[in-house]
């Protein structure tokens, strides 16, 4: 990783409990959006209610650190019990292209079932369709790996892609020659 | 087709130092070029091997029957064409090399670069290069990247002194790219390439992003191999990787290899 500006955009992660409650998930997400941070993915576990009766909740989001400091005091003013937060140390960052038609007609839930494998996130993507025949598009996606090396993020998304009928490719820095 | 009447025994009683085998390349028995490296090596003479077939398929049966031989078994021309990959590789020891990389198909090189270049679909670029003469009426062994898997499985046999063959090789081709794809990578910087990789582990070939920048991003007909090294780094090799003229230039540096 090379050298950051002091205020540039970067990957943090948010651990939260709570209420079971109607709204409290929108609740949560408003000052990410209100402040300009970019909300990567969410890990909302219903089924997971911790003692105290609360529901556990993950957020990736990428926001420069000042932005970050906005999130957090707008939590504590809310009274929105953060259980852990801070800088996500991301192992590294991979770029894919995918080419087939569930670009066209699917990507999001492409996107949702990356995203849910938790080896990764997606920080960034970019379609472009056929002119000839519609339904046939491509997809570049920006990907930060936050678990595991680059190699299991491949073979972790490269599964997910397949399953989907969707041609994989990454570049070819992640080889095997240094 | 033979020239003149004589048959292929014959050729084998005549006086010669070194057979230059340049049948085309069939796969699995690899013959009958098989038979004809056997039988000038059993007579203690240097064979010169142009034909993939025999060391990408059977190459721990050749290393012991050249064992066995006063003569030399030496296949530069079977990879890379003019550009001399398996002779760096020998040179600064193949023990020292970690894995080699490389664009080594032109014909499907030359199809993603115009794809690229001009916004073309895959079935058109491949028919204007079907006219050129640079794909074949059957592509399938250039584009469905057996080619360079063949090529690769060659250097995973001289790195680990054989137990590869096409078989154990993992394929994709680039019969699915499509123009839209190599659009939305150029806005990246990137481009796509059908890349083939060979280490001791097995070879992997695959159309791979690869940024516009970097010396793997050859463009038309060139072939690039990048050797990584222990102690030495990565080293390129770029060139024509095909032709009649490349490939017989393979073949005097191993004829020349001999007389030294």
């Amino acid at each position: 990783m090379g050298n950051k500006l002091r205020n540039s955009p970067r990957a943090y992660i948010v651990r939260l409990e709570l209420a079971d409650r109607p709204g409290e998930l929108l609740r949560v997400l408003e000052p990410i959006s209100s402040s300009g941070g970019n909300l990567l993915s969410i890990f909302h576990e219903r089924g997971d209610i911790t003692p105290r009766g609360k529901i556990p909740v993950e957020i990736d989001l990428e926001c420069s650190p000042d932005q970050f400091e906005s999130i957090l005091s707008t939590y504590s003013d809310l009274d929105i019990h953060v259980t852990q937060s801070g800088e996500e140390l991301y192992e590294g960052e991979l770029i894919v292209l995918l080419i087939g038609d569930a670009i066209s007609n699917n990507l999001s839930s492409v996107i949702a079932s990356i995203d849910a494998s938790g080896s990764v996130a997606v920080i960034e993507s970019s379609v472009n369709r056929s002119i000839e025949s519609p339904t046939e598009a491509s997809s570049i996606l920006r990907l930060a790996i936050k678990e595991g090396d680059q190699k299991q993020a491949i073979d972790s998304v490269r599964s997910i892609v397949s399953g989907y009928g969707l041609h994989f490719m990454t570049t070819t820095d992640n080889g095997v020659s240094q | 087709m033979p020239l003149g009447d004589a048959s292929l025994e014959d050729v084998f009683e005549s006086n010669y130092d070194v057979l230059i085998e340049a049948t085309p390349t069939t796969l699995k028995s690899a013959e009958p070029a098989f038979s004809h490296i056997k039988m000038a090596l059993e007579t203690d003479r240097h064979v010169v091997l142009a034909n993939k077939g025999p060391v990408a398929e059977r190459f721990e049966e050749l290393q012991s029957i050249a064992d066995g031989s006063k003569g030399t078994l030496r296949f530069e021309a079977t990879v890379g064409g003019a550009i001399p990959v398996l002779s760096t590789i020998e040179d600064i020891n193949p023990k020292t090399v970690t894995s080699v990389k490389g664009i080594l198909n032109g014909t499907s090189n030359f199809i993603l670069t115009r794809m690229a270049a001009k916004n073309l679909s895959y079935s058109h670029v491949l028919s204007e290069a079907q006219e050129l003469g640079v794909a074949e009426a059957d592509p399938i062994f250039d584009v469905g990247g057996i080619d360079t898997a063949l090529k690769c499985v060659i250097i995973s046999n001289v790195l680990s002194g054989g137990g590869f063959r096409l078989s154990d090789a993992e394929v994709e081709g680039i019969q699915h790219i499509s123009n839209h794809a190599l659009n939305l990578a150029d806005k990246s910087g990137l481009t796509i390439r059908l890349v083939g990789e060979a280490t001791r582990e097995g070879v992997n070939v695959a159309p791979m992003l690869v940024p516009k920048t970097e010396d793997l991003a050859v463009e038309g007909t060139q072939n690039i191999v990048q050797i990584a090294t222990e102690h030495g780094g990565i080293l390129s090799l770029a060139g024509p990787g095909a032709g009649g003229d490349p490939t017989a230039s393979a073949i005097f540096l191993d004829l020349q290899r001999l007389i030294v």
